[in-house]
């Protein structure tokens, strides 16, 4: 899922400072799951936005409302109404989540709340850790199904480098080596000689490095 | 759970005595509360009990709520660390204190007008003792502030 991270309240206030009454928009599936932007997220950032805004003494008026997800028009238009009685959309969904709200409702400013962070899993209550960088060109299955372009420091294609250690990554005491991983993982499986094959540099250009990604699926379209 | 302004009213400085909430667990803190009733121990009458089955039962949202509604202090009383009936409700309303006193400090109520206990059942002395100091604690602080401020237009001198 994507994981974000709220923005402080006094990042939120000052985006917000010159608007008097906002629409608070939760979204209800990954940021819900990752505790940073559904319903019960909304509705602690709008008590602290109220009760900060009420003793500069500029009160602001706060709707809110979550829908099931930011990021698909069907869900979306249902705010139309909510928006008209607002002067600006505060949203707690992801970048995609906002952008797509922005998109909707080109006459209104559209704010974002969280700061959006990386594809990754809950790790235990409380913790998530990232494990893809949506690369556009796969590479799992020749590495254990752990991913070294996300999970390895140094994005090593060919690794470990030389300061691996079995307990942790050299930049970082708190990560584990990717490469570590990798190597226990394929010979776990009985793959190790998949490890022999010396891989050529990665072609980035179906990556973020060759401009805004789309995809287009005619057997989909209608 | 939106909480609309409650209207709360600005007391004149001299009039104003504090208005405390106290969220106490089933187990422990409100037994407790009811010991040193059943003792005829005098505490302030400042304080209000809310009683909860279990102090992982309060929300951020509750804490905020009862401050934005005007309260002066809260205080959440649970069992001893450790002595939890459910296990550790208790640990986690200390991280969520943590946290609303964190936002109270950053928007400017103050998170000092926070604080929680941890007591027995059978430490009656104790919980008059607590609410007693988060009473002269908040009496020292003054009013909550959000009950305070001039409404708009009347702030600048
Ligand atoms: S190789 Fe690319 S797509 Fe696969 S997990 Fe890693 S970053 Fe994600
Ligand atoms: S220690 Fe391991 S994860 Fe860290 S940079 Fe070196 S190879 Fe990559």
């Amino acid at each position: 899922m994507i994981v974000a991270s709220p923005k402080s309240v006094t990042e939120v206030k000052e985006i917000i400072a010159a608007h008097r009454k906002v629409l608070f928009v939760g979204c209800g599936t990954c940021v819900t799951v990752c505790l940073a932007g559904g319903e019960r997220e909304v509705g602690i950032m709008a008590y602290a936005v109220r009760m900060a805004r009420k003793l500069e003494g500029r009160p602001i008026e706060i709707e809110q409302v979550t829908i099931e997800r930011q990021c698909e028009n069907e869900f979306i238009k249902d705010l139309a109404e909510a928006v008209d009685r607002n002067e600006a959309i505060l949203s707690f969904g992801c970048g995609a989540g906002v952008q797509a709200i922005a998109e909707r409702f080109p006459k209104k400013p559209v704010y974002a709340a969280l700061n959006t962070q990386f594809l990754g899993i809950l790790e235990e209550q409380g913790v998530w850790t990232e494990k893809c960088q949506a690369c556009g060109d796969c590479m799992l299955a020749d590495f254990g199904g752990i991913c070294p372009v996300t999970r390895c420091a140094k994005q090593l294609l060919n690794g470990p480098c030389g300061g691996s250690t079995p307990e942790h990554c050299e930049i970082d005491n708190d990560m584990p080596c990717a490469w570590q991983l990798i190597f226990k993982r394929l010979k776990e499986i009985g793959q190790e000689d998949r490890l022999k094959k010396i891989r050529p540099p990665k072609d980035w250009r179906g990556s973020s490095h060759g401009g805004t990604r789309k995809i287009v699926r005619n057997d989909h379209r209608i | 759970m939106t909480a609309p302004d409650s209207g709360a009213t600005p007391a004149s400085p001299a009039a104003w005595e504090p208005k405390v909430l106290a969220f106490c667990c089933n187990y422990c803190a409100y037994a407790a509360a009811d010991l040193a009733g059943a003792r005829r121990m005098q505490y302030p009458p400042n304080v209000r009990l809310l009683h909860v089955p279990c102090t992982g039962k309060v929300e951020l949202e509750h804490i905020l709520e009862a401050f934005e509604k005007g309260i002066d202090g809260v205080l959440v009383a649970g069992c001893l660390e450790g002595g939890c009936h459910f296990l550790e409700g208790n640990l986690r309303a200390k991280r969520r204190v943590q946290r609303v006193r964190e936002i109270l400090d950053e928007i400017g109520v103050g998170g000092q007008r926070l604080l929680m206990v941890n007591l027995s059942a059978a430490m009656a002395p104790t919980f008059v003792e607590r609410v007693r100091e988060i009473v002269e604690t908040v009496r020292k602080l003054g009013p909550n502030p959000l009950t305070t401020v001039k409404p708009e237009g009347a702030k600048s001198e």
